[in-house]
């Protein structure tokens, strides 16, 4: 656990250099597309007031440069082949310092696969004070037992979601408060430490430093929530290429994040299989003529299939509009059912809200609302991310919601358990031993 | 007979189709991404959008400056453009005017200039002109300055000559500072001039004047006027007694001869001298036949006081 404080903070010590030199990037890595934006933090914050709202805390920063290219080497948001996925971030990175006019030395990336799980855990303490003090704070988030996570499993996110003081819960931030008994509620999220290390190399291998790590159905639902679904609580779908994940919100805290790998790519692997076209041709019809409603007019909308294979028959043939949702819908719906039964095993249900926001590129599939309302309840909307300063037109749709999400992330980070310093009475017994044994194996 | 069996040449492999190369998304290479990195650092940018040319610029002048024939080369090619400059002929110097002067003073400071016309102007230093024109005796002050249109002017104050010295070496003109005109032989006066001599007169030059002025009665029996022992002065006389002024206050002692002149008529008595060097007493010197008839007088054998008339 020491270690992952020590990465963590060496990671939030880059962000603060990088925020200091005024510019930094946020690389989405996803399984359809890797977006790079370059961002420049000014001095000039604008505070709330009169006409002018919270903003959602995207007034600090302008977005100066963007760029996008096709993903390669990504299977399920992971990284597969390392060589391929270095070649496209570099791609993406050097496009957007070209529009950037500027060299970036600091990115924080997101990561949509890697199976992360969820874990709620909880501490208590006894207060010493009559008043909580951040010490306190420290020793409560130190006091939570930590599951067993498993191995070749390292933490992402740590973040306290609820603390408690005696008998009054939902305190945000219980510090100045009078109490005996502090208590907190902790969401720590877990993913694969291959994932992460390969993503270490290939970001080391593009001269870049890494200066924060996020999970992609986190950053996506905080771009694409607006502020009292954030509150009140929702769920956030963000159907990428490769996977699916969902994430839960209340009161403006991640609970719950899951990944379903499967997304858009295996609606076009199914188109390319069942009419027996080539990958890129399938993707392209998906993307013109896809839906998931069939309607009596679809069937006299003929799409013309193109193939190379050299056969006259096969390369011309041609397909009804509705024989094509009909190839696609029924992946879609396991998505969006494999989906719902991640939400009832997280409880979902038990939630006061059941909000849910669909977003990402899979997203952009018409008719899919509709579908979504069937399956996944009728509080069903599309979201599209919040408009940030600078963002070129071109990366303003649902599928950069991970994208834009991670600037804000970027711009205001959550407190996570790394933040608080670690409670004294910890620390000075394992470094007392470590100097004990620096000196018997030295001397 | 032809060969029945055909001799085939050699089995040309056909050749095989390549394969499809696996397409590949266009990514820059890592030297490339380099290299852009490096060029969007702002810092490098600077240095070699200022500091390369800069340091190219000084390091090939510092290394052309380093061989000494170069440098003299190209100090003799600027020296050549810049006579080039100077002999054009806007500004070329061809007249020499000199105006307010003689002609013989205007010829002595035209050889004196000794300019070699035309000439550049660049190449006339008018303070040293105006300094060896002053020089010349006969001038008092000179404006030397280039007039435009290829025009030298020299203006000239000439000297005015105001007494005519003789001394042992000579005879020569001064002016009323007692400076130095010119000899008597090369400008002789147009106009008759007060006389003095003897050592160092042209240093009392002033006192002279004011003696020739208070002098004026004696119209022309007025000779001159001689120092003596560089520091009294002696009134000389066409015919009369010569009058030896004090060094203190001669005016005073010459006023005093003029009244005596008035009342007695003393100078054109049979004197040879009238001495006022003792502010005193007034001394006489008698001729010698005055003397005699004195002393005939004194002895009774010539009545007193016939002489008068």
């Amino acid at each position: 656990m020491n270690l992952l404080y020590q990465s963590q903070r060496a990671m939030r010590a880059k962000r603060e250099e990088a925020m200091r030199r005024g510019v930094i990037a946020v690389l989405d890595i996803g399984t359809f597309k890797i977006a790079c934006l370059v961002l420049r933090f000014d001095e000039t914050d604008i505070t709330p007031g009169d006409g002018i709202g919270a903003m959602a805390g995207q007034a600090g920063f302008r977005v100066i440069g963007a760029s996008t290219t096709r993903s390669r080497g990504v299977k399920f948001g992971e990284i597969d082949t390392v060589q391929e996925t270095e070649r496209a971030i570099r791609t993406a990175v050097q496009g957007a310092q070209k529009m950037a006019q500027t060299r970036v030395d600091h990115v924080i990336v997101a990561l949509s696969g890697a199976r992360p799980r969820s874990y709620g855990l909880d501490g208590e303490i006894t207060l010493q004070t009559g008043s909580v003090e951040d010490g306190d704070i420290a020793s409560v988030l130190a006091a939570c037992d930590v599951p067993d996570i498993g191995h070749g499993r390292e933490v992402l996110h740590a973040q306290p979601v609820n603390f408690s003081l005696d008998h009054r819960t939902g305190l945000s931030d219980p510090r100045g408060h009078v109490g005996s008994r502090l208590s907190v509620d902790m969401h720590l999220l877990t993913i694969e430490a291959g994932a992460i290390e390969t993503l270490l190399h290939c970001v080391k291998r593009c001269d870049l430093d890494l200066a924060g790590l996020a999970s992609a159905p986190y950053v996506s639902g905080i771009s694409s929530l607006v502020e009292d679904e954030q509150e009140l609580g929702a769920a956030c779908i963000d159907m990428g290429g490769g996977s699916t994940s969902l994430s839960i919100f209340m009161k403006r805290h991640m609970i719950f994040a899951d990944t379903v790998r499967m997304g858009g790519d295996h609606v076009t692997s199914d188109i390319s299989h069942g009419l027996q076209i080539p990958m890129p041709h399938a993707e392209r019809i998906k993307a013109r003529f896809g839906g998931v409603m069939a309607t009596g007019l679809d069937d006299r909308e003929i799409i013309e299939l193109q193939s190379e294979t050299g056969d006259w028959h096969h390369d011309r043939r041609s397909v009804s509009r509705s024989e094509l949702i009909g190839v696609m819908r029924p992946r879609i719906e396991e998505i969006l059912e494999e989906t719902r039964a991640r939400l009832d095993a997280a409880g979902f249900d038990h939630l006061p809200s059941q909000r849910i926001v669909l977003t990402g590129g899979a997203s952009l599939l018409p008719g899919l609302d509709g579908l979504a309302s069937r399956i996944l309840g009728n509080q069903v909307r599309l979201g599209r991310p919040l408009r940030v300063q600078g963002l070129p037109q071109s990366a303003c749709g649902p599928a950069f919601s991970a994208c834009v999400g991670l600037a804000l992330f970027a711009a205001h980070p959550q407190d996570e358990w790394w933040d608080f310093e670690t409670p004294a009475d910890r620390y000075p017994a394992r470094s007392v031993k470590r100097a004990v044994r620096w000196f018997r194996d030295n001397w | 007979m032809r060969p029945l069996i055909a001799h085939r040449g050699p089995v040309h492999a056909r050749p095989v189709a390549e394969p499809a190369r696996l397409h590949r998304d266009p990514a820059p290479s890592r030297l490339t991404y380099r290299v852009q990195r490096l060029w969007l650092t702002p810092l490098f940018r600077a240095l070699l959008r200022v500091g390369l040319p800069s340091f190219a610029v000084i390091a090939s002048l510092l290394w052309y400056a380093t061989d000494e024939a170069r440098v003299h080369a190209l100090q003799d090619q600027v020296a050549e453009i810049r006579r080039e400059i100077e002999d054009r002929p806007e500004f070329r110097i061809n007249v020499l005017s000199i105006e307010g002067a003689s002609p013989a003073v205007t010829e002595e400071v035209r050889a004196t200039l000794a300019l070699d016309l035309p000439i550049s102007s660049f190449d006339i230093d008018l303070a040293a002109l105006r300094n060896r024109v002053e020089a010349l005796p006969p001038v008092a002050s000179a404006s030397v300055r280039n007039a435009g249109g290829g025009t030298l002017s020299v203006e000239i104050t000439e000297r005015v000559p105001a007494l005519i010295w003789q001394s042992r070496t000579g005879t020569a003109l001064i002016d009323a500072e007692g400076n130095f005109v010119a000899d008597i032989a090369a400008r002789p006066p147009t106009e008759p001039l007060p006389m003095i001599a003897g050592q160092d007169a042209d240093l009392a030059v002033a006192e002279a004047l004011a003696l020739f002025e208070a002098a004026r009665p004696l119209g022309e029996r007025l000779r001159g006027l001689v120092r003596v022992g560089e520091r009294r002065w002696d009134i000389v006389l066409r015919d009369g007694p010569r009058i030896l002024l004090p060094a203190e206050a001669p005016r005073a002692a010459l006023d005093r001869v003029l009244v005596l002149h008035d009342v007695q008529q003393i100078l054109d008595r049979d004197l040879v001298r009238i001495d006022l060097r003792n502010p005193g007493q007034l001394t006489v010197q008698l001729t010698a036949p005055a003397m005699e008839t004195l002393e005939l007088q004194r002895a009774g054998l010539v009545p007193v006081g016939d002489e008068r008339g």
